[in-house]
């Protein structure tokens, strides 16, 4: 079993990092030896939308770009950190529509270059992504223009689930969104609410929930992990916490002073 | 003999949901969606009620009314083969040939209000039959001659595969329907309380309408029964705070 620290150790500067949408189990334990750990220019890819960590990691400056299909804080409103970034046009966005980053998760899944999917066509969307392509449908009799996603590749996935066991199996219950970031993943960096003696795969009833060993790097254990975020089944969102981010981080120096006091917490 | 409490403008909103979903087999909802998710729960129950065809539902950021075991992609897989018959989009624009901008205002990328972002709709638009606009606020600055930004288009040029796009807009002030072969809305019923002029000046795009445009129907008996009792329930296992002040309203008013 592996600690906060050495896991962030394997996200190195200029890496392309997969994270999965607020409900799905956001490792905001994470966040911080991230931070800390000194690197830059991190590609930041949202499965499919984005919150309160990508929030902060934009506003901490170690990221370079935004693949999302959306951003926000939820009921605590939008995310001002990114919304600052995008203003002063610090930061890339590449727009997307979430099932065009799950087609692009999908081609790197099943290690083929790209796949295609329905949609976009007329919209400004396609317009602004040059590496998205439109092509004719090949086994059409008619026109049939369609576009092609390229493949995401992340070098790195972390997310948050409720238990791992000591073989490096994680669980992920129904939240398959984990599981095709790991996939697609080159490494994968997980944090548990929990650590279980049992082999999670040698029982059906939670095999079939269970992300296995070979797509998982690196496990730590952490107690409310996905903080001030819910964790499915366990715990719910701190909603006055998400409201509390929002009001101080509307300036630069706000943020800040919010994030000292966020790493003490933990 | 008690007195029915007249409904309340929200209740109207969420009836006339109801009405423009009848026909459906599924639903679905986006999360923070409260009358759009109370209008189908009131399908569901009207249905019911009579024994007719059940009703799906499919509310995302729900565990009690949601059907998805396969992450956050089975929404769409099941949207592209035809699966979901209507879905709910709103939109901080909204022009008058039915293009929605989730994005932001200004020139984009560096937009001087950002929103969210497009989320599905760059896909739904395109392969759900009945997507159903709704918005609150109408106001010039929602309603206007053409978006800043294209999440999704209105309609689409021969020959571009699609199956679905705006079915009905549904604002605080009335319900216009959407006419695919002329890519434009048509006044349909303008809300009690409110008028054709006042709705004229709050929306920044040109409409088809009538010479005089009804009135949206309020709802009957059965409706608000079924409404303030099993739908508020239900309601508020996903939207605790909108079932609350719901309540809170219909008290003040008693």
């Amino acid at each position: 079993m592996e600690d906060l620290q050495s896991l962030a150790r394997l996200v190195e500067t200029g890496m392309r990092l997969a994270l999965p949408v607020d409900y799905a189990g956001v490792s905001m334990a994470m966040v911080h030896p991230l931070i800390e750990r000194g690197i830059s220019d991190l590609d930041v890819v949202c499965v499919p939308t984005g919150g309160l960590q990508v929030d902060m990691l934009v506003g901490a400056g170690v990221v370079r770009s935004v693949e999302t299909s959306a951003i926000s804080l939820g009921e605590a409103g939008g995310a001002p950190c990114f919304n600052r970034a995008v203003k002063e046009g610090s930061i890339l966005v590449r727009d997307a529509t979430c099932p065009a980053i799950h087609t692009g998760l999908m081609a790197a899944q099943k290690g083929v270059p790209f796949m295609p999917m329905r949609g976009l066509i007329g919209s400004d969307v396609l317009r602004y992504r040059q590496d998205w392509k439109t092509i004719d449908n090949p086994f059409a009799e008619a026109s049939d223009p369609i576009v092609l996603i390229p493949a995401i590749r992340p070098d790195v996935a972390i997310f948050h689930v409720p238990m791992a066991d000591r073989h490096g199996n994680v669980w992920i219950g129904r939240r398959r969104e984990l599981a095709a970031m790991a996939y697609a993943s080159a490494v994968t960096l997980v944090t548990a609410e929990r650590i279980v003696d049992k082999n999670l795969l040698s029982d059906e009833v939670t095999a079939t929930g269970t992300l296995p060993s070979l797509y998982v790097t690196a496990v730590a254990q952490v107690t409310r992990g996905a903080w001030p975020y819910g964790l499915w089944g366990e715990y719910s969102a701190d909603t006055q916490e998400l409201m509390r981010y929002a009001r101080e981080a509307r300036t630069a120096q706000g943020f800040s002073a919010y994030m000292a006091g966020f790493g003490e917490a933990e | 003999m008690s007195m029915i409490q007249p409904p309340l403008p929200r209740e109207i909103l969420i009836c006339t949901i109801a009405r423009l979903l009848d026909g459906v087999r599924h639903v679905a909802v986006g999360a923070s969606s409260p009358i759009p998710a109370a209008g189908a729960m009131l399908l569901r129950a009207l249905k019911e009620r009579v024994g007719a065809a059940p009703v799906k539902i499919s509310i995302l950021g729900s565990v009690e009314h949601n059907f998805f075991t396969n992450g956050s992609t089975e929404l769409f897989d099941c949207a592209g083969q035809g699966r979901i018959d209507a879905f709910f989009l709103g939109g901080g624009q909204i022009d008058g040939q039915g293009n929605i901008n989730l994005v932001g205002v200004g020139d984009y990328p560096r937009s001087s209000v950002r929103w969210p972002g497009s989320f599905g709709s760059a896909y739904l638009y395109f392969v759900v039959p009945r997507v159903i606009l709704f918005r609150e606020e109408h106001t010039p600055r929602v309603f206007v001659e053409k978006v800043d930004f294209i999440s999704a288009p209105g309609t689409s040029d021969e020959g571009v595969y699609r199956t679905g796009g705006p079915y009905a807009l549904v604002t605080g002030r009335g319900l216009f329907r959407f006419d695919r072969q002329k890519g434009r809305f048509r006044l349909d019923s303008i809300h009690p309380g409110h008028s054709f002029d006042e709705i004229a000046e709050a929306t920044g795009f040109t409409f088809e309408h009538d010479a005089g445009p009804g009135v949206t129907p309020s709802p009957d008996v059965d409706e608000l029964d079924l409404l303030r009792g099993r739908v508020l329930d239900e309601l508020a296992e996903t939207y605790p705070e909108f079932a609350a002040q719901m309540r809170q309203s219909l008290t003040e008013i008693a």
